[in-house]
């Protein structure tokens, strides 16, 4: 087997082990319900978290991204409560605005060299900023559209359901894997995760190539900030908190390589049903308390940290005699 | 040793500048901004509220200072920050002397920055990735500790150093100050702020040239959880309890930016310690005048990230070359005022 798929692998093998405890012990948690809340509960997470797979792949971050869904949930909020346009409308309208807001902020880490660290931080600040100023309350969202799209699912045998922003997130992540793997832009992620400098001799375009990264990230926000929006039913400026660190955590498990270069967007997604999982895990068990969620995707993170060490190691032990 | 003070004010100006201008422009506004008066021995005013309230993010500062000359970062603090909170509360109430309780807590943060340093230094593994660990798990940790509530002491003596005063000054406001002085002094008035310097420049050169680089590291995450256990003690001793979600929630943000906006560089070498402290008192001001010029608080982050990016903006490479053609002349001179000292 390549090497290159070893984490990947890993983080399958852990995936399926960890399932099949869970399930030896509740054998309630294998029914296809628990798979489709599972789906519905981490839709909004999953669609960042493969904006920030890519952030990530090309040796950036993106810290923006919770303040983005906050923002974009109050945006819609706001605009469907006051104004009589139409929801697609305004997501339209929200997903220029967020992309455009990504997009810029990759002009600014490309012509300004400026850190993407502290670039996404202050766009942290702006965004959730921008959601305050919008509203301090919640807003409610009572627009009958919402229900029509809540009351949207598939019907999975055994009673369990897919609903429209489990599947979106499906075929979010299907695209992310089309793209990442499939197209020119993919390959010139992988190539400036390489390294800028190697990039540029190869002839990737950098500065196109960074803008659109960020803009993706911002775009698939904005898309999650509306599945947010459509699962709270409600627009809030602090919701939202903290997720881009669930995101970079999700990535991470999913063994992409926070340096950038190597990874999968399908790891990604198994990185988010393993903090799912333990969520479901701890509701089951109902004596556990909630911050032990914590403390295992902590421990999980630095296992695969551990991991990644081991296989690059190895691989380059392998490498040298050849 | 005039040379030496040009050097240190030519190192701080823009910092300087741009803490005057926040502070005039909020004195403006808001007319009895500048006065001070004494009270019960102690100093009172917006001014030394500022000085006040930026403890934790000075205290953080100091320490991220180090961490990121060597070119790497520490996310944990917040979460070391909630640790230490906790450790403390749940010590004094559960009987201990405050003696025992501080020393557990701040042993508490330097084991804390041994792991990351261990993370960092002996497993290689990226500073950003290794500190997300404790970052993490550190919060669920805190709340294991505090058992999901919030811990209320009413020990006199844990609550004398978040609201007490000595000389005049609110005790948050005397611990940074002492702790920053001797930290300043330890790393300048020794070779070791050279070396983590050098560390940070090129690891592997370093490393060649004799450095025993695992043990600076070490030692560097090491200060930056000492920094943390005692922003935490300060922050629990304030409100008089242990919080763990909230204590030192997002700290390590406004840390990282108080030495971004000190002009130390994300990429390692060059730090002044000072200007990272002046970097928090920045960003404080610009919290406490946005609330005191009575904006609408809705306004606070928008501001701060508008203020934010100019200074970034400012410093940024590109936009530095692009007026090379200004500052040639002081740009040749600092490199030779350098060796001088």
């Amino acid at each position: 087997m390549k090497q290159k798929y070893l984490p990947l692998t890993a983080t399958i093998l852990i995936f399926l082990l960890s399932y099949a405890l869970c399930i030896a012990q509740y054998p309630n948690m294998l029914s296809t319900r628990v798979i489709g809340n599972l789906l519905t509960d981490n839709a909004f997470l999953g669609i960042a978290a493969v904006g920030m797979t890519f952030v990530i792949l090309s040796g950036g971050i993106d810290l923006s991204i919770g303040a983005v869904i906050a923002f974009t949930g109050v945006f819609l909020a706001v605009v469907l409560e006051q104004t009589s346009i139409h929801p697609l409308a305004a997501f339209a309208l929200v997903l220029v605005i967020t992309t455009l807001f990504g997009a810029l902020m990759g002009a600014i880490i490309h012509h300004l060299e400026m850190p993407a660290f502290i670039v996404t931080l202050a766009g942290m600040f702006l965004a959730r900023g921008m959601a305050f100023v919008l509203s301090i309350d919640s807003v409610p969202i009572k627009h009958p559209f919402y229900a029509t799209l809540k009351s949207l699912y598939f019907k999975l045998p055994g009673g369990g359901r897919i609903t429209l922003i489990g599947g979106l997130m499906m075929l979010v992540f299907a695209a992310g894997i089309l793209i990442a793997h499939r197209t020119r832009f993919g390959t010139n992620v992988y190539a400036l995760g390489g390294g800028t400098a190697t990039a540029k001799l190869m002839g990737v375009p950098v500065a196109s190539t960074t803008v659109r990264i960020y803009a993706l990230s911002g775009l698939l926000a904005g898309l999650s900030g509306i599945v947010f929006s459509l699962y709270t039913s409600a627009g809030y400026s602090l919701a939202a908190v903290g997720v881009e660190l669930d995101a970079i955590t999700a990535v991470v498990i999913g063994g992409t390589l926070l340096t950038g270069g190597s990874g999968f967007v399908a790891g990604t997604l198994v990185g988010i049903f393993i903090q799912g999982l333990i969520q479901t895990y701890i509701t089951f068990d109902g004596t556990l308390s909630s911050w032990w969620t914590k403390i295992l995707i902590g421990l999980l993170l630095f296992a695969f940290i551990l991991l990644q060490k081991g296989i690059i190691r190895l691989s380059r032990n392998g490498r040298q005699p050849a | 040793m005039t040379s030496t003070v040009r050097t240190y004010l030519t190192r701080l100006l823009p910092q300087l500048i741009a803490l005057t201008i926040i502070i005039v422009a909020i004195s403006m506004i808001f007319p009895g901004f500048l006065n001070l008066k004494i009270q019960n021995d102690r100093l009172y005013g917006s001014l030394i509220d500022i000085l006040n309230r930026g403890a934790p993010v000075v205290l953080l500062a100091i320490g991220m200072t180090v961490v990121i000359a060597t070119k790497g970062i520490d996310l944990s603090v917040g979460a070391v920050m909630a640790i230490c909170g906790a450790v403390s509360a749940s010590l004094i109430t559960s009987g201990h002397s405050l003696a025992e309780t501080l020393l557990v807590t701040l042993a508490i943060g330097i084991l804390c920055g041994i792991w990351n340093g261990i993370l960092v230094a002996v497993l290689d593994i990226q500073p950003i990735i290794a500190t997300l660990v404790l970052m993490v798990a550190g919060r669920g940790i805190a709340q294991l500790i505090t058992e999901g509530a919030i811990l209320t002491f009413n020990d006199p003596g844990l609550i004398f150093i978040g609201s007490g005063s000595f000389a005049g000054l609110p005790m948050p406001v005397v611990i940074w100050l002492l702790f920053g002085i001797l930290v300043a002094l330890v790393v300048r008035r020794t070779a070791l702020g050279m070396l983590v310097e050098a560390v940070g420049v090129n690891r592997e050169a370093s490393t060649l040239s004799g450095v025993f680089t695992p043990v600076l590291l070490i030692a560097a995450y090491v200060l930056s959880g000492l920094c943390a256990a005692i922003a935490g003690v300060i922050a629990a001793a304030d409100i008089k309890g242990a919080d763990a979600n909230n204590a030192g929630l997002w700290l390590e943000l406004d840390a990282i930016l108080a030495v971004v906006v000190g002009g130390t560089s994300l990429l390692g070498g060059r730090f002044s310690i000072a200007a990272s402290v002046l970097g928090a008192i920045i960003i404080q001001a610009i919290n406490t005048g946005i609330l005191l010029s009575g904006f609408p608080p809705e306004f606070n982050l928008i501001i701060k990230a508008a203020i934010i990016v100019f200074i970034l903006v400012l410093q940024s490479p590109r936009f530095r070359a692009a007026f090379t053609f200004v500052s040639i002349p002081r740009a040749a001179g600092k490199p030779t005022e350098r060796e001088a000292k």
